[in-house]
């Protein structure tokens, strides 16, 4: 062989290398999203296949600004709420299908037994469904990221507003699982803060459908304000069943986490006036505007918060992988939480230790039907909750994580 | 004045909601019991046939401005022959094979039902508003009754006590019992007993869509509205002696009131005391309270 030639074999072995290197970098040559939600239950409008569809959405989108030299797959599966199913699935995709991040997980109990399973196979979980306040406490761990909003930011908003307001007495109708727990415990502390008193609560049966006794109980207790610390048709067969037993106006009605589906679903004319806490809202600027005509193009219903912070998530996810050069866990978690995120959904949005994503929530106030203008056209915001303010302060943390 | 600690005002409106309940669980019994009992099938689809009638009721009041009147007697009517297409193209094929038979492709029938209502409708569910006729309550001292509620006791009642007479008191319903004991004598005797039958699954079927139409001002109209209630049916049914006319509607009042006191004094029990008094009963009944063992 020629010296030229040689230096030229040599030249073309060296950049092959290089080459394979860099593809080495992602683990079996492709990023690989499982998308693992509730398809078929309770809550499939507000997460479900809106989800998995802000999920395509991200990847597109993210292959056509970004144009990475990594191939992005998703597969996606029904959890069904049963944190069974959701780990046993989680563990199939990441032994089997080489899974990088397992993500949305609406359900508490399905978020946090597919945490167990990624800190013990080391890959990351970006949850936007799942509500409970634990997920970034005494449960956090190193590879979990608790993106779209909690119950704590939820109490912080709704259960405040309603209290400095004037709703002094409260009574709390909890959804009998760790969600509805927790609801109850961090709406109890913000109305206790805030000068106001518990003067009792009744946990039902998770899912129900007839809330008329337990209702009767919050009405003979003579509470002004009735806490609904459930979700779902839990918490739309409530108000439905409150207006019938004639327990509103008399009594007002908090509705502790509602999503915009629930609105669409009830109507304006049952839920008006009622305030609620949301990360996101379709018509609050051009931008979220822009994203959420898309989004309805293609699911018929504009996106709820969580699916939108799906979107925004796993695009953020994306670009640290990109930006780290590798979907090794840990180096991706440390690039999450280094950049900052701006976008429709967040502006200045910032991963903290312990997992939870900071940013602005918004009150909102559902709107009369007379004042409504247009299809979708629901809430006024009556406050922006700085993401200072919105989510538990670290230093009030119980993660392990967080160094004191 | 209070009893265990609670004022008898608020146990008196539990007793009543239960009530309210219990005459749920009384006409949806009553249409399995009549299916199991004279065509030995048991309904697992009940459940989604229940949907299928407040879904129909929505559709006719929101796409054609069919009224709740009138609802009330076209849903049962649609989903019933829905029904009588179900058991002229299937079940009659099962009757000869164990029940499981019947009861996985009533199952699977459920299942799929419930698949094409979630993929049409979505899961949040719908609002029927409570018809005008019907709308406000009355004070009644102790509690705050809705006028609609009061209706759903009254109409329920009414059919189920109406489909007891039927049943065992007039000529039809006579046959009808005739012809599941014996069917090749009463055949004999000119009685054309396959429709009897098919007529009978129908009957059965509507009465869940009746229910439906019932629940649908209550509750969203949610595609999975009736597999949240089946189960409890089921036991109310189990309960009451599998097949019983009277044992399922009283059987279904009695443990509507038992799940309201339930609520009042230990609310977390309140899914579960159903099945405890089932599991009671089986061991100490097994045909069940009213059933001939």
């Amino acid at each position: 062989m020629s010296s030229r030639k040689y230096a030229r074999t040599a030249c073309a072995a060296a950049l092959a290398a290089l080459s394979f290197g860099a593809q080495a970098q992602i683990s079996g040559g492709s990023v690989k999203i499982g998308v693992l939600t509730d398809l078929s239950g309770t809550y499939s409008d507000l997460a479900g296949s809106g989800a998995v569809l802000a999920t395509k959405m991200a990847i597109d989108d993210f292959i056509a600004n970004e144009k990475p030299s990594f191939k992005i797959e998703m597969v996606s599966a029904d959890h069904q709420n049963k944190a069974d199913i959701a780990s046993n699935k989680a563990r199939e995709w990441i032994e089997r299908e080489n899974v990088d991040t397992v993500t949305e997980l609406v359900t508490t109990s399905t978020a946090l037994a597919v945490m167990k399973v990624a800190k013990e196979k080391d890959r990351v979980v970006i949850m936007n469904g799942p509500a409970s306040t634990p997920i970034t406490n005494e449960q956090c761990n190193d590879v979990s990221v608790h993106y779209t909003y909690d119950t704590y930011a939820l109490a912080n908003g709704t259960a405040k507003a309603v209290t400095t307001q004037g709703g002094k007495s409260w009574f709390f109708l909890t959804a009998d699982y760790a969600f509805g727990h927790a609801l109850e415990k961090d709406s109890s502390a913000v109305v206790l803060a805030n000068g106001g008193k518990i003067i009792g609560s009744v946990r039902h049966p998770f899912p129900g459908s007839d809330f008329s006794s337990f209702l009767l109980k919050a009405q003979a207790s003579g509470a002004q304000v009735i806490g609904l610390a459930n979700a779902g048709a839990d918490t739309t067969n409530a108000i439905k069943q409150a207006a019938e037993f004639g327990i509103t106006p008399k009594q007002s009605l908090a509705g502790l986490l509602m999503f915009i589906t629930d609105i669409h679903s009830l109507g304006l004319k049952p839920t008006q006036g009622m305030y609620l806490t949301e990360g996101f809202y379709w018509d609050r600027t051009d931008e979220t505007r822009a994203w959420s005509k898309r989004f309805f193009d293609k699911q018929k219903k504009m996106p709820t918060m969580v699916q939108a912070g799906q979107y925004s998530s796993i695009y953020h996810y994306l670009r640290a992988v990109k930006a780290a050069g590798t979907d090794d866990t840990s180096k991706v978690m440390a690039m999450m939480k280094k950049t900052p995120i701006n976008d429709f959904f967040a502006k200045n949005g910032q991963i903290r230790e312990d997992g939870r994503m900071v940013h602005d929530m918004y009150l909102m106030q559902v709107k009369k039907p007379a004042d409504s203008k247009y299809p979708w056209d629901y809430y006024t915001i009556k406050a922006t909750i700085p993401a200072a303010d919105a989510f538990q302060p670290l230093a009030l943390s119980r993660c392990p994580l967080i160094k004191k | 004045m209070e009893i265990f600690g609670i004022s008898t005002a608020l146990l008196g409106s539990q007793l009543l909601v239960g009530l309210i309940n219990g005459s749920f669980y009384a006409i949806l019994s009553l249409g399995l019991a009549i299916i199991f009992g004279l065509l030995n099938i048991i309904n697992f689809c009940h459940g989604a046939q229940y949907m299928m009638g407040a879904f129909v009721a929505w559709i006719a009041l929101t796409r054609f401005g069919i009224n709740y009147w009138v609802a009330l007697i076209a849903a049962p009517l649609i989903v019933g022959i829905v029904g009588v297409l179900i058991e002229r193209l299937m079940l009659r094929r099962l009757y000869k094979l164990d029940h499981l038979y019947g009861l996985l492709l009533t199952f699977g029938l459920a299942l799929i039902f419930e698949g094409i209502f979630r993929d049409q409708f979505g899961i949040s569910g719908e609002s029927y508003e409570v018809p005008e006729l019907l709308s406000g309550g009355v004070n009644l001292g102790f509690m705050f009754l809705p006028i609609y509620r009061g209706w759903v006791i009254i109409a329920s009642l009414t059919v189920c006590f109406g489909t007891w007479y039927m049943i065992e008191r007039t000529k039809l319903g006579a046959y009808l019992r005739a012809g599941t004991e014996n069917s090749a004598m009463v055949q004999a005797l000119g009685i054309n007993v396959p429709l009897l039958i098919t007529f009978t699954y129908g009957y059965g079927v509507a009465l869940a869509a009746f229910a439906g139409v019932l629940a649908a001002p209550i509750f969203q109209v949610n595609p999975l509205m009736g597999s949240n209630l089946i189960i409890v049916v089921f036991a109310v049914v189990v309960i009451g002696g599998m097949g019983s006319i009277m044992g399922s509607i009283l059987t279904g009042l009695g443990l509507g009131l038992i799940e309201g006191l339930t609520r009042v004094f230990y609310p977390e029990a309140s899914s579960v005391v159903v099945f405890v008094i089932m599991v009671i009963v089986l061991l100490l009944r097994p045909a069940g309270l009213f059933g001939k063992s």
